[in-house]
């Protein structure tokens, strides 16, 4: 049994600079692989619907007709899944989190840029509709 | 003889992180009896292993629990591996040892915090919790996640440790072993924590083992029962000792787990020693089809995943049982002649965590 066995440690730490951050003047910490949220590349996305069908919160949809990605940024649990199971490798984890909201405005839509995805097979079809869009 | 009454404590209640309820049976100050009431937060996470298939289902296996995930998602890929016999690299094995050991530190010093603020010590509560942020930089530094780490798959594991980042995670530990030396002398040794903890809320070896006590509060009573020493993932080719104390009370439970986290260090030292090169992952072939009782030592105590499959993409049944609700019937038996003053201590030092319990 002893008293002020605390005491050493708390007079060290009022010597101590704190031990928290003064976010956001200072960033906050982060790694090379923090999952922070899922962004896309609408220019490289072949909507194939794998990462809306492996989401274990449900909070990708892709729309084939619309060309449409969007995810929900409060159903997201930032698993990763849908980033290693997309073939085109157009999702990518960034290391920032999103930034926090007060309404439920979450759903962020992309619309996907690349056109026509059975294109590269057929190299003289590719050439024409190249031309036309 | 003074009439007896009945106080509710909780759901919501200054001492409880999560909800469960309590009918404490009051005579003046002592409480007579206690009547648990839970299921307050059941998310039905059971259920979805219908909806979602098996190798997806990790990912939220580890969210049953928010505070031991990998040790969960760990246990599911266990049972699953076992049904499609699937054999791990043993370098998988071992990250996992790794992994599993930082969980544990991280809940211990999480709980290390709690308790020494359920008892109203708040600058070692601050200090338990500021060395419980050096572990958690490491598990985001390595898996990508401070909290969840999402690093367990069906056969192996996502991501590799790099060698010097494993030496220099080694490195650190040992500062990290002297900051924490200075705090698991206070809670060992200092005069407030001791009034407060020694002789509350007894449970005696007999009844923690009748009652099926798990993990730290019974080892705490003396029943030396650690699944590690079962030898699952790489623990069979380390040596350690299982923590155990004999006097049953608050302080014995927190004893145990100020020992655990020393004993950690040492798994995560000769871990890193003896990792092999190789491969981290095997790629399954084909859908699960039988079923497994894999079980784990949680930083609580024993967990168990029971996983059924038919040989489709989709598992038929997940069951978890985790060791809050086996550590309930000991703990409705501690409250029994406690004083009232004493129940937030004597709730916590089973570490509950009913998130995990409800599922």
């Amino acid at each position: 049994m002893a008293f002020f066995e605390m005491a050493k440690t708390a007079i060290l730490t009022t010597l101590k600079s704190p031990a928290t951050r003064r976010y956001p003047a200072v960033s906050a910490k982060v790694t090379a692989i923090s999952r922070g949220r899922v962004t896309i590349d609408p220019a490289r996305c072949i909507s194939c619907g794998m990462c809306m069908r492996k989401c274990p919160s449900g909070a990708i949809c892709v729309v084939k007709d619309e060309k449409t990605w969007s995810v929900d940024r409060l159903k997201c649990v930032v698993c990763n899944c849908c980033v290693e199971v997309c073939p085109a490798h157009c999702l990518t984890m960034e290391t920032g989190y999103s930034p926090s909201m007060t309404v439920h405005e979450g759903i962020e839509v992309v619309q996907i840029t690349y056109v026509k995805p059975e294109r590269p097979p057929q190299k003289g079809a590719e050439e024409k509709s190249g031309q036309g869009s | 003889m003074s009439r007896r009454i009945i106080v509710p404590f909780g759901p919501q209640h200054p001492v409880l992180p999560e909800p469960i309820h309590l009918d404490l049976v009051l005579q003046d100050e002592r409480v007579v009896e206690a009547i648990p009431s839970i299921g307050y937060i059941h998310r039905g996470l059971e259920t979805l292993v219908a909806k979602r298939e098996y190798p997806e289902y990790v990912y939220i296996a580890e969210r049953t629990c928010g505070i031991c995930s990998f040790i969960h998602g760990m246990t599911y890929c266990q049972g699953v591996e076992q049904v499609m016999n699937l054999e791990v690299p043993e370098r998988a094995l071992f990250l996992r040892t790794i992994w599993s050991e930082y969980s544990r530190m991280h809940s211990h010093l999480l709980w290390l915090g709690l308790f020494a603020d359920a008892i109203g010590f708040e600058n070692l509560f601050m200090a338990s919790w500021r060395l419980r942020e050096s572990v958690l930089d490491v598990l985001e530094e390595t898996t990508g996640g401070r909290v969840i780490q999402g690093s367990c798959k069906v056969g192996g594991v996502r991501r590799d440790i790099p060698g010097e980042t494993l030496e220099c995670m080694v490195r650190d530990l040992e500062g990290f072993e002297r900051d924490f030396k200075e705090i698991a002398n206070v809670f060992l040794r200092d005069e407030s924590i001791i009034a407060r903890t020694r002789g509350v809320g007894v449970l005696s070896h007999g009844d923690a083992y009748h009652l099926g006590a798990v993990g730290p509060t019974a080892r705490g009573s003396g029943v030396a029962i650690d699944l590690r020493k079962t030898g699952y993932a790489a623990y069979g080719k380390i040596h350690f000792k299982p923590v155990v104390e004999t006097d049953g009370d608050c302080y014995a439970r927190c004893a145990v787990r100020v020992k655990e986290v020393f004993s950690s260090i040492d798994i995560v030292r000769q871990a890193a020693a003896k990792i092999p090169e190789g491969e981290i992952e095997v790629k399954p072939k084909g859908n699960p089809n039988g079923e497994c009782f894999s079980r784990a030592e949680q930083p609580r105590g024993e967990l168990v995943h029971y996983v059924k499959g038919d040989g489709s993409r989709h598992l038929v049944r997940s069951r978890i049982r985790t060791p809050t609700l086996t550590n309930v019937p000991p703990l409705v038996k501690m409250l029994a002649g406690c004083e009232l003053a004493d129940v937030p201590v004597i709730v916590l030092s089973i570490d509950p965590c009913i998130g995990c319990m409800e599922r």
